[in-house]
Formats: C-alpha cells, sequence, structure tokens
C-alpha cells in the first residue's frame, strides 16, 4: 500500500493514499468540526464546517478548502482550525451561517444533549448570535414514514440521509429538493419512505432533523444508561446499544463493529423490543390444577410440580431459535443428563432429516464470514431472501454489488426487491424445483454459496447445494433466520450432535461428554426431530414435553402440534403468554433478552456476549430454572448463572474427530396441478406478524402490503386483473388478498403470499407454506 | 524481635503544646463583685426592650423574604395550557438529582401545552432537594418557578416526592384546565410572546368535548 507523508498542524503523519485529510487529522487527534462527513459514506462536501487551510509543495489553495473531500498527497501542509487563523474564521463563518435557519428549540429536540450541531456550535459557534431578521420556518414535523419523522427547519442540508439511502440500503426515497436557501430533504409525495433501514437515518442524522416516533420526547441522553448488547432478531449478528430508563428499554442504536453490521442495523433490530415490556408478559409462576384452570403458584410449588410431572416419563424437550447460546446449552445438558434422552431439537419451523444431516456435516464445524462475501466473485442465494431474512448480510452484499459489481445469483420462487437492488440474476424455479436450478449453477473457487433455512423446505436443494460446493470449491454457508439457531446447533440442542459439533453416534464423543458433565453415559440412538417429538407424544411413544420458546404454529405439522401440546405434561419456560403457555401443565416466567447476559452466535459461528441492560430484574434466566428443576427430579445440570455455562462451554470445546457424513437425498416429485391448482410458496418478511414486533405499530406501519403474488399467464387463466382479490385455499381454510401479477417474477405453477403477515397467517391457515398444492381463484 | 514490633506500634509522641497548657496554674478567687457581674448581663437587660425578632410560630407565620426559595410550582399560561414542555433541563440542571421527567408528544386531541411536547410525569423529590434554585435558572419556558412556601416536613418519604398535580399552579382566573386546543389563530410562539391573555370561548368546546 502506497504510504504518504503530510504535516497537520505542525505534526507529520503517514498514512495510506487515498485517505482523507479530515481522517488523517482524526489520526493526530485533531478534531476538526464536520457534519456531512461519514467514514462509511462518499464524501460530498455539503455542509462546509471542516474548511482547513491547505498548502502542497509550498503552493498555497486561495481559499480554506474542505478537508473531508480532498486526499492526502506528499508534500502537504494542512493547518486546522488550531494554527490557521484564516481556517478558523472560515469555520465560525459557516457555523455562522448554519445556525441562522437553525430554530432555537433545543429543549424540545430529541437530539438535545447529544446533538454534534450544539456541541460544535460550542467550541466553533458565536456567544450570541447577530442575525436579526426573521429565520425560514417549515411545517413540523413531517412524516416521511410511519417510524421516522422530518423536521425540515433543523435540516443543515448535510445529505447524510440521502446518501445512505442511496449508497447503503438502495432505497433513495429521500432527497434534496429546491436549491439556495430553499433547500430541504423531501421525499416522493405518492411513496412513503418504506426503507427497511430507515432507522439509521436518525442515528446518524448531526441534527435533529430525522426523529424516530417511538423515541420523541420520551427521554434525554442523561436519562440512559446505556449497555453494548446482541441483536435477538436475527443471525446477522449486530451489535447493538441498548438504552435503559428505570427498567425499561427506551431505544437501541446500532453498534460499532466493522467486521458485522458496521455501523448499521434493521428496523426491527432497532424498534421491535416493546414485546418485553407487554400487558402479555408472565411474571409469575403457572400450575394447572385439578379443575384445568391455570393459577399462580409459588416458585417450590411449580418446580415440584415440574418435576413432578417429568419424573420417570419419556419426555422431550423443543427450544425455539430464540435461547441464547447458554440457554440452549442448557436445554441440550438438561434433556441428556436430566431426562436422558437426545430427543431435543431447536428447529421450530418447516424442518427436514436432510437438513439436520447438512447442519451436523457441513454447518456445525464451518466457519464462514463476511469477509468471504467482501471477496467473493460471485454470491449465489439458494432459499434465502437477505433483506427479509438478514438484512446485514444484504447490506455488505449491496455493498459489494455498488463497489465493484459483485455478481449475484438468486435461485427462488419469487423475485424479491432485494434481488432487484443487488441486479441479481434471477433463476425463477417452481416450488420443489430448486435442486435442478442449484445443480446447474458455474461457480468457482472464490465464490461463496449462502443457502437459507427454508432450503430445507424442498427435498434435495441442500444435496444439490454440498454437491455443488464441493464441485466447484466455493465457500458454502448456512443463514438462519433466527439468532440462536447457529448457537443452539453448536450447544448440541438437537437430535443428533452433542455440545461442540460431536456427534452423537460416536462413542468417543459421548464419553468426551459424559466425562465432562459427571455422568456415567449418554443416551446413544440419535434423537427425533421437532416434527417426530409432537408425532411420538401423539403415538403415546412420548410422555413429557419441556418447551421453551416456540410458536407451534411455526411449522407446518402445526395441528400436529397443538394436539401433541395439548396431550403431554408440558412445562413451558416462556416470557409471554402463547399459544403453548394457554395448553401447558407449569408455566415458568424466565427472563427476557434485556434483562440477562448470555451470548449470540451468528451465521458466521461469531459470539457476541452481552450483559443484563435491565440490571434489577427478578426473572430469571432458562438456564436457572432448567437447574432448578433438575435439582427436584436429581439430576442436576449445575449450571446456575450464565458464566458457569460459558465456561463449561469453553472448556468442553469443539469436536476434533471425525464428522457426520452427508448422505445426499433425491428430490421429491413435483405433484400434477389442475387447472386452478398453484404450488404455494411463501416467506416471512422482516418486518410481519411475528410476536417479537408486538407492540410497535410505528414500525408496523413501514411494513410491505401483504399481496398474493401470481404470474401473467395465471392471471389470464383465472380471469384476474391487478387491484383484484384472489382466494388462495385448501382443505385447512382460506386467504383472500389483494393480487399482484408480475411478469418474469414468479413461476407459472406458483403462487406467493407473505408467511407471516398481518391477514396472511399461513402457516395457522392452510397449515402448509411452500410446495403445497393450493387452489388459486378469483374472489 | 517481639521489642521490635511492640516500639513500631506504639504511637510517636508529638509536641502540642498541651503540657505547657495544663501546666497553667488555675487561678481561681471566688465570685466577682456585684458590679462586674451586672455588666455581664447588662446585654441581656438591654435586649429586653428590644424589638422581638422571634414570632409564636406555627400560630403566627411571618412572610418569608420574597425571594426565598421555597417549595416549587409549575406555572400555566393565561388560558391554562401548562408552560412546562417536558424538556428536563431542570433535571439536567440539578445537583441533587431530585427531578425526574418524562416528555410526551402533544397530539390535536390531547393538547397539554403550546407546542408539540409537554411534561407528562414531573416529579420532585423534596428529600433531595437542597432548594438551590438552578432549575428554575435552567427553565426555557419559566415553567418552573420557587414559590415562599416553606412548611415541607411529612411523615413518610413517599409524600415528599411530588407529582406534577402537587406541583402545578392553581388554576386562576380566566384560565381552563387543559387539556384544550391552543387559541385560535395563535401558535406557540404567540404563547411565548405573551399575545395570549386569557382562554377563548372555543377553547372551551374543545375542552369539554375532550371530557367526554
Amino acid at each position: 500500500m502506497d504510504m504518504i507523508t503530510v504535516i497537520v498542524d505542525g505534526f507529520e503523519i503517514t498514512v495510506p493514499k487515498g485517505t482523507l485529510v479530515i481522517r488523517a487529522a482524526e489520526k493526530l487527534g485533531i478534531q476538526i468540526p464536520r457534519f456531512c462527513d461519514h467514514p462509511l459514506l462518499d464524501p460530498v462536501g455539503a455542509c462546509r464546517q471542516c474548511l482547513v487551510d491547505i498548502e502542497i509543495n509550498g503552493r498555497a489553495f486561495p481559499k480554506p478548502q474542505a478537508s473531508c473531500t480532498i486526499p492526502v498527497e506528499p508534500g502537504m501542509i494542512v493547518k486546522t482550525q488550531l494554527t490557521s487563523p484564516v481556517a478558523e474564521k472560515a469555520q465560525k463563518g459557516v457555523m455562522e451561517l448554519l445556525l441562522i435557519n437553525h430554530p432555537l428549540d433545543c429543549p424540545v429536540c430529541d437530539k438535545g444533549g447529544e446533538c454534534p450541531l450544539q456541541n460544535q456550535a460550542m467550541s466553533t459557534g458565536r456567544t450570541e448570535s447577530r442575525f436579526e431578521g426573521t429565520k425560514r420556518t417549515f411545517e413540523k414535523p413531517i412524516k416521511i414514514s410511519s417510524q421516522v419523522l422530518l423536521d425540515r427547519e433543523r435540516c443543515v442540508l448535510c445529505a447524510r440521509c440521502t446518501r445512505f439511502s442511496d449508497q447503503i440500503a438502495s432505497d433513495p426515497f429521500i432527497t434534496l429538493n429546491e436549491r439556495g436557501a430553499l433547500q430541504q430533504v423531501g421525499i416522493y409525495e405518492k411513496q412513503p419512505f418504506k426503507s427497511y433501514f430507515s432507522g439509521n437515518v436518525v442515528q446518524i442524522c448531526p441534527v435533529g432533523a430525522l426523529t424516530g416516533a417511538s423515541y420523541r420526547f420520551h427521554a434525554r441522553p442523561f436519562d440512559l444508561v446505556s449497555t453494548p448488547s446482541a441483536c435477538e432478531h436475527c443471525a446477522s449478528g449486530c451489535s447493538l446499544r441498548t438504552d435503559v430508563r428505570r427498567g425499561k428499554t427506551l431505544r437501541r442504536l446500532a453498534g460499532d463493529d466493522a467486521e458485522v453490521n458496521e455501523e448499521w442495523n434493521c428496523d426491527k433490530g432497532r424498534w421491535a423490543f416493546k414485546y418485553v415490556t407487554s400487558a402479555d408478559r408472565i411474571t409469575q409462576p403457572m400450575v394447572r390444577d385439578s379443575s384445568g384452570e391455570l393459577r399462580v403458584a409459588s416458585w417450590p410449588e411449580a418446580l415440584a410440580a415440574a418435576a413432578a410431572g417429568l419424573q420417570d416419563k419419556r419426555s422431550g424437550v423443543l427450544v425455539g431459535g430464540r435461547a441464547t447460546v447458554e440457554d440452549a446449552y442448557g436445554y441440550s445438558k438438561f434433556a441428556r443428563v436430566t431426562l436422558g434422552t437426545n430427543d431435543i431439537d431447536f428447529r421450530s419451523r418447516i424442518t427436514s432429516d436432510e437438513e439436520r444431516n447438512f447442519l451436523a456435516s457441513t454447518v456445525v464445524h464451518s466457519a464462514p464470514s463476511y469477509r468471504d462475501i467482501d471477496r467473493a466473485d460471485h454470491v449465489l442465494l439458494v432459499g434465502f431472501e437477505p433483506e427479509e431474512e438478514s438484512p446485514i448480510v444484504f447490506l455488505r452484499i449491496n455493498k459489494q454489488v455498488r463497489k465493484r459489481g459483485l455478481k449475484v445469483t438468486t435461485i427462488g420462487t419469487k423475485l424479491s426487491i432485494a434481488a432487484e437492488k443487488l441486479k441479481a440474476n434471477f433463476v425463477c424455479v417452481a416450488p420443489g424445483t430448486e435442486a435442478a436450478a442449484v445443480a446447474s449453477q458455474e461457480l468457482t473457487g472464490k465464490s461463496i454459496i449462502l443457502v437459507g433455512e427454508r432450503a430445507s423446505e424442498s427435498a434435495g436443494t441442500l444435496s444439490a447445494v454440498v454437491a455443488l460446493a464441493h464441485k466447484s470449491g466455493a465457500q458454502l454457508a448456512w443463514i438462519p433466520r433466527r439468532a440462536g439457531e447457529r448457537g443452539a446447533l453448536n450447544a448440541g440442542a438437537i437430535g443428533n450432535l452433542l455440545p461442540g459439533g460431536r456427534p452423537v453416534s460416536d462413542a468417543a464423543a459421548r464419553v468426551d461428554v459424559a466425562a465432562a458433565w459427571g455422568v456415567d453415559s449418554l443416551p446413544s440412538s440419535i434423537g427425533r426431530s421437532s416434527a417426530e417429538i409432537f408425532a411420538a407424544v401423539n403415538a403415546g411413544a412420548l410422555d413429557a414435553l419441556v418447551i421453551g420458546g416456540i410458536d407451534p404454529v411455526d411449522a407446518d405439522n402445526s395441528h400436529e402440534a397443538i394436539s401433541a401440546i395439548k396431550k403431554a405434561f408440558v412445562v413451558s419456560l416462556e416470557i409471554r403468554e402463547s399459544a403453548v403457555t394457554k395448553l401447558a401443565d407449569v408455566v415458568l416466567p424466565v427472563a427476557a433478552i434485556t434483562e440477562k447476559s448470555g451470548t449470540f452466535i451468528n451465521w458466521e459461528g461469531r459470539g457476541r456476549s452481552f450483559e443484563a441492560a435491565v440490571v434489577d430484574s427478578l426473572n430469571r434466566s432458562d438456564l436457572r430454572i432448567l437447574t432448578m428443576i433438575s435439582e427436584k427430579l436429581g439430576r442436576s445440570i449445575s449450571l446456575p448463572t450464565v458464566s458457569s455455562a460459558a465456561k463449561e462451554i469453553a472448556s468442553l470445546g469443539k469436536w476434533e474427530g471425525a464428522v457426520v457424513a452427508f448422505t445426499p437425498v433425491a428430490p421429491a416429485q413435483t405433484p400434477v396441478l389442475g387447472a386452478t391448482d398453484a404450488l404455494l410458496t411463501s416467506w416471512r418478511r422482516l418486518l410481519d406478524a411475528g410476536s417479537l414486533q408486538d407492540g410497535e405499530e410505528n414500525l408496523a406501519g413501514t411494513s410491505r402490503p401483504t399481496i398474493v403474488v401470481i404470474s401473467p399467464k395465471r392471471a389470464e387463466s383465472i380471469g384476474v386483473v391487478e387491484g383484484d382479490s384472489v382466494r388462495v385455499s385448501n382443505a385447512h381454510g382460506a386467504i383472500v388478498l389483494p393480487v399482484q401479477i408480475e411478469e418474469g417474477a414468479i413461476h407459472d405453477d406458483a403462487v406467493w403470499m407473505p408467511r407471516n403477515s398481518r391477514g396472511s397467517h399461513i402457516l395457522a391457515t392452510l397449515a402448509v407454506a411452500n410446495g403445497a398444492v393450493v387452489t388459486v381463484v378469483k374472489d | 524481635m517481639s521489642e521490635n514490633m511492640s516500639n513500631e506500634v506504639e504511637p510517636t509522641r508529638r509536641d502540642l503544646g498541651l503540657e505547657a497548657v495544663s501546666s497553667q496554674p488555675v487561678v481561681n478567687d471566688g465570685p466577682a463583685p456585684f458590679a462586674t457581674q451586672l455588666l455581664g448581663f447588662w446585654v441581656t437587660f438591654r435586649t429586653m426592650f428590644k424589638k422581638v425578632n422571634t414570632v409564636s410560630y406555627p400560630e403566627v407565620k411571618e412572610p418569608t423574604a420574597p425571594r426565598f426559595h421555597g417549595r416549587h410550582q409549575l406555572n400555566r399560561h393565561p388560558d391554562g395550557l401548562e408552560k412546562c414542555i417536558g424538556c428536563e433541563l431542570c433535571a439536567w440542571a440539578c445537583p441533587a438529582d431530585a427531578i425526574y421527567v418524562e416528555g410526551e408528544s402533544n397530539t390535536e386531541e390531547h393538547r397539554m401545552s403550546p407546542g408539540e411536547r409537554f411534561g407528562k410525569v414531573y416529579q420532585i423529590n423534596y428529600l433531595r432537594c437542597i432548594f438551590c434554585g438552578l432549575c428554575i435558572e435552567a427553565c426555557p419556558t419559566r415553567a418552573l418557578t420557587m414559590t415562599n412556601e416553606y412548611e415541607l416536613a411529612d411523615d413518610s418519604r413517599s409524600k415528599l416526592i411530588f407529582e406534577k398535580e402537587d406541583l402545578l399552579a392553581p388554576l386562576r382566573q380566566g384560565m381552563l384546565a387543559p387539556p384544550h386546543a391552543m387559541y385560535p389563530g395563535m401558535d406557540d410562539s404567540n404563547y411565548y410572546k405573551g399575545d395570549v391573555l386569557g382562554f377563548h370561548p372555543s377553547q372551551e368546546t374543545s375542552s369539554e368535548v375532550k371530557h367526554d
């Protein structure tokens, strides 16, 4: 790398070629005031606050220059406001002009107290205003979406928000309109600012021009206790900052992790936190009494009831994909040590044995990373919608697409907005035929395949992906949707693996873990999957279930799941009332993510530990409660604290022995379709009816419309036009939704609808979600 | 060894001059002459004929100095809307961390103050307050001032955390209990300039509608 030496305020510094003057000064600890400059956005020189005096090889620029747009050059001598009276005067002049039209409403402005304009007006501004005219005013505030408010009077026209929308999120909905004194941030009047990343513009706004509706007027920075935290919403693995006042989370901001989320996050991670304080939060243990009613019980009574129900029973464990690594490890150890079974599964969704085999053979020992996306020559997406299912992965791919035209291919059943933004080569397939499309792809050793959790819904897809990765040498990464899935896999919360990726089928691995856990032996047969556990309960092969944080309507066997929960003795560990707690025999309240410490492992296998943001919570972690039950049962898992579990996980380490082999599975036959039959396909949107988004209506306001998508050919055959409603039905039920007809976006055999949006709860209504035959007719 | 240790723990003696003082002989010549004693009582005697400063509180109460720092008050605009905008600058200024404020947005249906923001929660903890007055200096809308009321003793800690309704100024002549709309044709800057002098009949209806 070429290095250049420059002199800033008399100090010499050597920086890489291309470094901006403002950044070189920063390295010396010289702070030049600025508003528009942001290290992750292209330079624009919009605010003019960072003016400095520059001379190159003895030739000085005639006027002060914006240091945020000029890269360093050999022989450059920079004089900032600290040494050059000219630069200082120029900066003061700019500040005075910026403040002319800035309203003096700091007392009501959310940014007050953490405002770069306030701070720099103190450092660079005048004490008294010389302006005697009338300030320019605008109507305030304008709702540019249900969650972002724009106050144009306060805007200093730095263009950070417009550049973010354009360069990072590729949602160019806000722009700068008009010129001169009337210049202002504007939106398309017909289209609201519906971006999944709109919260970032609130965070990077250097004044209070953009504010979030949910936090607006609610607190001041000095009220808040900030805790670095990890996002519990998806497997992207964002670093966050949680701001709490008096035990209540008031806001969350994107943390700064250059390796993962850079400085961004998605709106779900930012604003979906009110579920923790919702009215249906369970605060006390409950036991179902002899009359069949759930009633509040004391902890000793509830634990005794749970232990009595589980004693000497054939039990299974279902832990959702939302648990921290430590909690998942607790469930894993509880199943093996206390219940003596391998019947445990963290996959509360549509799954397959092919997937479980794939996870054990390929995923658990792999460590792909965001950096591999940065370096890839070709990204292949299989059964994965990055913007909807792992938004930071989308931002990272998008960055490379913008920077160097990274080639993206997506194999999917419907073209998505993200695929259009990524200029992806869309390989349109009918649901169930992904495997053939994957097999025909050409990749190189520098490519990366990102395969989503929905690949398990189409038999043979994962086999084709493994074969393609093997043939081409391309890197393979599995990106689940939920934050805890990768961690639960590593913790062995699945029937065919023990912690650390140790195969259950390997006797040496079992001995390894049994020794660490201080037990004689561990169950040796491969455990049941979640669907098999429910089926076993219904068939009378299992008597009891320990369920932590799952929704029975997340899988396509939901009727079977609900009848199993009704039939079995169920101990439910939950934070809020759910379909499971309504049917459970013992309900034990657990701590929500803000109330406990823990670790999430993202799709890369990268762990992010966090401390409790709400320190004075009385709620206990799943781990602590499982330990108490196991003690009552006489076979303790001895994991009283999160740190004890973390230590035990670390001491167990990873499996160094032989890995399970992957057994390919052949694709299924596609069904024969009648005239009005179609193959249903769907995915979950980022903003949908998920229970972790409850209580945040402003966020729900920016979710995408609930529609049915069909091809023009099908529209013609059933006689519908855009704006009509169609009825999608099967033996279980029917959903009527407005239709959207998209040319080239969906296979003629397929019909797409969102999996769990308002008005389209297809797993609850139709009991299927992908690849099944449904009837599509005009309503 | 043990001797050394005992030497270490023994405090070092320093000459503080005490011995010199204690060695002064005490002079005791018996009672002073009567005339000398009378001279000593002269101040007492003279004060008996002076104006009395103490009053028999609580039967009699003297007014305080006009700028005495007493209990706080949250003022109202002349039409009854609250002056407090919930900005928390008082809480920020407070050196004793005695003030707690939560802001909220005004809406057309529920308006407590002119402008966009009002104070939803306002608490002053008089167990902490040191009556320094920095809060009233910080207040940008003159919503918070101090009264001369000083009788703040009570028998429980919780009673000494004053809520917003305890602190709000009473409704006077021409004032209307919020929530109600702003004076027709006026905006928040008119309120701050003092253009609003009382409530308008239309505000009364807006208030009544809201109460239904």
